[in-house]
């Protein structure tokens, strides 16, 4: 017997579908191990972090509104990591979305339909803006994006921490780094009233649909996925590359300071250091997780919002720190993209002594 | 506070010393073929691993060892995914750093407050101590152990026949394969010392910078190491020059911190101390500007980086 992998002709599509599944069961299976083994009851830990948030009714609002930053983030980096183009800097466009809501939201002071619009369109051109930073040093200086973008990251939390600290700091706010909280009518409505799931969870939960259409419907979906497909064939084809990095770096950084923008009107009100969150780096797993599908994302973005959720949880019952949730997530990421093997190839099982299967 | 140049001078080799480590390992992997952006997930893994072995053993050398290995565990790790099962390197590099900050942040809670025995002086008492000569002599084993390896690494690729093996396969993976060199072994010990390097970097913060424990307390300097790899064009000694003109400019948020702005350049002062934070970053995305547009396409970078290698029959 001898394992062997053969080429599909083309993807398989039940493996799209099944091995995520099958990567997050197998993370649950070795975290109980390996949990029950470093002296951590195990089980526990696994069911609060992945099935608790799910049953108890009480936890759904957390995970909705978790969910949507993910959920969103993930949307516009799927589009560039179907061409290729890696955008790793989406947690630095998600922080200057945000203070660029806060801009607009803490200098108008009032609220009104209007001032919740400009707020988030703030945040979607800052974000677009911070984003474009990377493209245009790739198209114009032939610069890695991974490198430049996540550089930016860093940067951006220092623009942070300078205006919380500084021009932005709230003269009532016993000296504490942190932005003055919005007007009470600033905030984004509330769509159910007692809990804190806003309207930002409502677009985190449409938009998918609306991404799903273009990538499926137009030319321009189209011309992303022969991009990261075929390379050649996308020249061949006549798609300048230029603007595959163009469309597929704004649209992340706008979709990345949207999601900024939303989490700062939504439910934050105010901006402080602890505000990154790390949902930019978490929305690249939800994006392979979720097979770079604008449906995959979202359930992908829950998937993941449970793990948070239920991450807070364990900490209680069970004691171990936030950033378990944190292994979690990469080890779901890690099966996830060595799982690609299977949706590419077919592994056959041939004895040594019999003629290869000629064909399909 | 006046201006020490000796005080600043050894800042700055402080600085310096983990991104050249880790930068010289990633580029040995690099020239293999492999882009592995798990740098300061690995370093991470090495800060706490030699962490955890100092305290246990109170043993600083082999803490230093025992965090080796925790980087060179990391890199096996990101290499069965990458090598053995053909994932994406990019996003398992992504995933390496977040399991790599998670693990650690875990692994550390039950060392959290703890401090570890010191290094001894490599050098007399009366050398390491002296006022001015500790320029030279004063620094921890580390220091010289990351200046020895630039020379060696340089040889290595440059005059060693294992070298050269190493530079076929990150040039053409299929030539090297039809040669009869096992690619996947090759690039598997390249990924290994490249982890083994970013653990001692990792162990420098938790041993050397402070002897404590503290979640990510490499605050991506990784990721650094990274850049520099590009800034240097694959090359060991452009390497060196690159991790000391980080360590200037991380030295001047240190520098403008303590104030000492306020003696030599009263104008720096209203300069805001989040602006030289942000100034290596900055700074590296300029260089990489002008080495990425000189070089058309990195054309030092190894042909086959980042690219899948799966052998076919």
């Amino acid at each position: 017997m001898r394992l062997k992998l053969e080429k599909r002709r083309e993807p398989s599509m039940a493996m799209v579908v099944v091995t995520p599944i099958l990567a997050v069961v197998l993370t649950m299976l070795i975290g109980i191990v390996v949990f029950d083994a470093i002296g951590i009851d195990g089980q526990r830990a696994v069911v609060d972090i992945f099935l608790t948030p799910l049953l108890a009714s009480y936890k759904w609002q957390d995970v909705a509104v978790k969910a949507a930053p993910l959920v969103l983030i993930a949307l516009g980096l799927s589009v560039g990591n179907r061409a290729q183009i890696w955008n790793i800097g989406a947690e630095g466009q998600y922080i200057i979305g945000a203070l660029c809501a806060a801009g607009v939201g803490l200098s108008v002071g009032s609220g009104g339909f209007l001032i919740m619009l400009a707020m988030v369109i703030a945040g979607v051109v800052g974000g677009t803006a911070w984003a474009a930073v990377p493209a245009w040093l790739r198209l114009r200086f032939n610069v890695n994006e991974i490198l430049s973008s996540l550089m930016l990251t860093y940067v951006a939390l220092q623009v942070l921490g300078y205006l919380v600290g500084g021009p932005w700091k709230d003269p009532n706010g016993r000296n504490f780094p942190a932005t003055a909280p919005l007007a009470p009518d600033q905030g984004l409505p509330i769509l159910v009233p007692g809990t804190t799931i806003h309207l930002g969870v409502l677009v985190a939960l449409i938009l998918p649909f609306v991404f799903w259409a273009i990538m499926a419907r137009s030319v321009f979906g189209y011309q992303i996925r022969v991009v990261g497909a075929a390379p050649h064939a996308a020249r061949h084809g006549g798609f300048d590359s230029r603007n595959t990095v163009w469309a597929s770096m704004l649209i992340g950084g706008g979709m990345a300071g949207l999601a900024g923008a939303l989490e700062f009107s939504g439910i934050l009100h105010k901006i402080d250091l602890g505000f990154p969150s790390g949902y930019g780096f978490t929305a690249i797993i939800v994006s392979f997780l979720g097979r770079l599908h604008p449906i995959g994302c979202l359930i992908a973005g829950i998937v993941l919002a449970v793990t948070f959720v239920g991450g807070q949880l364990a900490k209680t019952t069970v004691h171990i720190p936030d950033s378990t949730a944190g292994i979690f997530q990469a080890m779901m990421l890690f099966f996830i993209l060595a799982s690609d093997i299977f949706v590419r190839y077919r592994v056959r099982f041939t004895s040594s002594r019999a003629k290869p299967v000629a064909g399909e | 506070m006046g201006f020490d140049v000796i005080a600043s001078f050894m800042t700055i080799v402080g600085l310096s010393t983990p991104i050249l480590l880790a930068g010289l390992g990633e580029m040995i992997t690099e020239k293999s073929g492999v882009l592995n952006l798990g740098v300061e997930g690995m370093m991470l893994l090495g800060a706490i691993g030699g962490f955890a072995a100092g305290v246990l053993t109170h043993n600083p050398w082999l803490a230093v060892v025992c965090a080796a290995a925790a980087g060179a565990m990391g890199g096996l790790l990101f290499g069965v995914f990458t090598l053995s099962l053909n994932s994406n390197q990019t996003a398992t590099g992504l995933a390496l750093t977040i399991f790599g900050t998670g693990l650690s942040s875990l692994l550390g809670l039950s060392f959290t407050g703890m401090i570890v025995m010191p290094f001894g002086s490599v050098f007399p008492v009366a050398l390491a101590r002296h006022p001015i000569l500790q320029i030279i002599f004063g620094y921890s084993p580390i220091v010289y152990f990351a200046l020895i390896m630039v020379p060696l690494v340089a040889w290595f690729l440059r005059s060693t026949r294992a070298g050269l093996i190493l530079r076929a396969v990150g040039e053409n993976d299929r030539s090297a394969h039809s040669l009869g060199y096992n690619v996947i072994l090759v690039r598997y010990s390249a990924i290994a010392f490249g982890g083994a390097m970013a653990g001692i970097a990792g162990a420098y913060f938790s041993l050397v910078i402070t002897p404590m424990w503290a979640e990510r307390m490499t605050a991506g300097r990784g990721w650094i190491a990274l850049a520099l790899v590009v800034f240097a064009g694959w090359k060991a000694g452009r390497l060196l020059v690159g991790a000391y003109l980080f360590g200037v400019l991380m030295w001047l948020e240190l520098f403008a911190k303590a104030g000492g702005f306020g003696d030599v350049l009263p104008v720096a002062q209203i300069i805001p101390s989040q602006f030289w934070a942000a100034m290596p970053f900055i700074m590296t995305v300029v260089v990489l500007a002008i080495i990425s547009s000189r070089d058309k396409g990195g054309d030092n970078a190894p042909a086959c980086l980042g690219k899948p290698f799966l052998p076919t029959g």
